[in-house]
């Protein structure tokens, strides 16, 4: 059974490593094969760019080999996947080369489009990118006072950040005695300022506390860089000295380019997590099109079904789960406590009230990440 | 041509029906519909507040077996 996995982040990596320990007598008698195509020799942890905007991680601390944390049973290159021929159960490779499969997973990720916003690639700052991360940090630094903006675009990464980089934002300008001087104003998509209901209940009275104004239902349209004005498409606008975005995202190229979903968000089931119309190739992680967050967590949840489901495939001939759309997401509520939000396709999160000892898991958990994606947490 | 499209946030808490709704509206061009299926109880409004307010175009809403079922045609 050749098993080829294409992408090497938190899906990929989780579920192979899982599948190689699960099959190592499979792997070791020659039945069964895990090979992995990335694009990067690194991995990076994605959630330690919001500390990397305050100064208060390195960027080097986000970054492992990828090797190194791969099961050594999994065949793994640097070579990323430009075609996908699924009808002949094969790909092949930037670098010329044909891999077949039997079983094929694509965990290819997401990327950030600023580029689709007139003006918000060059009028704002955002921490979705090691550089763009170094670089607002230095802008804060040097930030004195005056209007901050924070603006949201759709479909993005990590649903809680827009809430977590203002909680942030309050909590370093007043550590720095210079919020009296800033004004925070928080821009939403939708009608209330979390898409999660009850972290919009808990979260309104928390900015009433720390005084940021919010506008919701703003859907960014344009940033005028000169005048310094942010545009919605519902016809309204801020002025900012400083404008702090989440951008918009699309799925990787080669999943458009090879007309496998629009966006690049591949059609697939919500249960098995297999692509629509392809019973042999599973999609997991911010690949999906699915309704659920595109987070490190649900990629985890969905890698230890994806995994489970091979395996069992493989050793009885039958899968034994399904992903019930868990996803359970860390919420920084500035610099010295978090609380956390879990949910599935059924239950809402019941949010706690936040406390410093969630703070400290998370941090701990910053660095327990390495383990996580091992597959032995 | 225009196109239609069924957009399934059936049971959906994060991103959310709307979320879903604005992702797709980005994605369509001028002219297509957008059927959205929702189990969320604040859909039939927040929906229709949005569509208003950034100047799309209600086709209908009906509830059948629970399920929400909002269509709409992007307008610009």
């Amino acid at each position: 059974m050749r098993i080829l996995i294409v992408g090497g982040g938190t899906a990929g990596t989780i579920l192979g490593n899982n599948l190689a320990r699960r099959l190592s007598g499979e792997i070791r008698s020659g039945k069964a094969r895990i090979t992995m195509l990335s694009a990067s020799d690194k991995h990076m942890y994605q959630p330690g760019l919001l500390y990397v905007a305050f100064g208060q991680m390195m960027p080097d601390e986000l970054y492992r080999d990828q090797a190194s944390l791969l099961e050594s049973s999994i065949d793994f290159h640097v070579d990323p996947v430009e075609k996908f021929m699924l009808d002949k159960n094969r790909v092949k490779t930037r670098s010329g080369k044909t891999h077949e499969y039997d079983i094929l997973v694509i965990a290819t990720g997401s990327r950030i489009v600023p580029q689709e916003i007139p003006g918000l690639n060059e009028g704002s700052e955002t921490f979705y990118s090691e550089a763009g991360a170094v670089k607002m940090f230095k802008r804060l630094r040097e930030f004195q006072g005056g209007r901050v903006a924070i603006v949201v675009g759709v479909p993005h990464k990590c649903p809680i950040a827009p809430v977590e980089v203002t909680f942030a934002l309050h909590d370093y300008f007043k550590a720095r005695g210079i919020r009296d001087k800033v004004h925070m104003k928080y821009h939403y998509p939708i009608g209330r300022i979390h898409t999660i209901e009850n972290v919009a209940i808990w979260a309104k009275p928390e900015f009433d506390r720390m005084g940021v104004e919010y506008e919701t239902l703003f859907n960014v349209k344009e940033v005028d860089v000169e005048n310094k004005v942010v545009r919605s498409e519902e016809g309204t606008e801020t002025e900012y000295d400083l404008l702090i975005s989440i951008p918009p995202h699309r799925g990787m190229e080669v999943v458009e380019e090879e007309g496998l979903g629009q966006g690049g968000w591949i059609p697939t089931d919500r249960h098995q997590l297999k692509m629509a119309g392809h019973d042999n190739v599973y999609v997991l992680g911010d690949t999906t099109n699915l309704p659920v967050s595109k987070t490190g967590s649900a990629a985890h949840f969905e890698a230890e079904v994806v995994a489970d489901n091979i395996a069992s495939m493989i050793k009885i001939g039958t899968p034994v789960r399904e992903y019930d759309g868990k996803v359970y997401c860390f919420i920084e509520t500035g610099h010295d406590s978090a609380t956390y939000a879990m949910f599935n396709y059924a239950n809402p999160p019941d949010l706690k009230s936040p406390n410093k000892s969630m703070h400290w898991f998370k941090m701990a958990y910053n660095k327990m990440y390495w383990t996580s994606v091992r597959g032995l947490l | 041509m225009s196109e239609s499209k069924v957009i399934d946030a059936r049971d959906t808490f994060c991103p959310g029906p709307l979320m879903e709704l604005i992702t797709y509206m980005k994605q369509a061009n001028v002219g297509d519909t957008l059927e959205l299926l929702s189990t969320d109880k604040g859909t039939a409004s927040d929906v229709p507040e949005w569509i208003n307010k950034v100047g799309h175009e209600m086709i209908s809403s009906e509830k059948i077996d629970e399920v929400w079922h909002i269509k709409v045609r992007k307008a610009k």
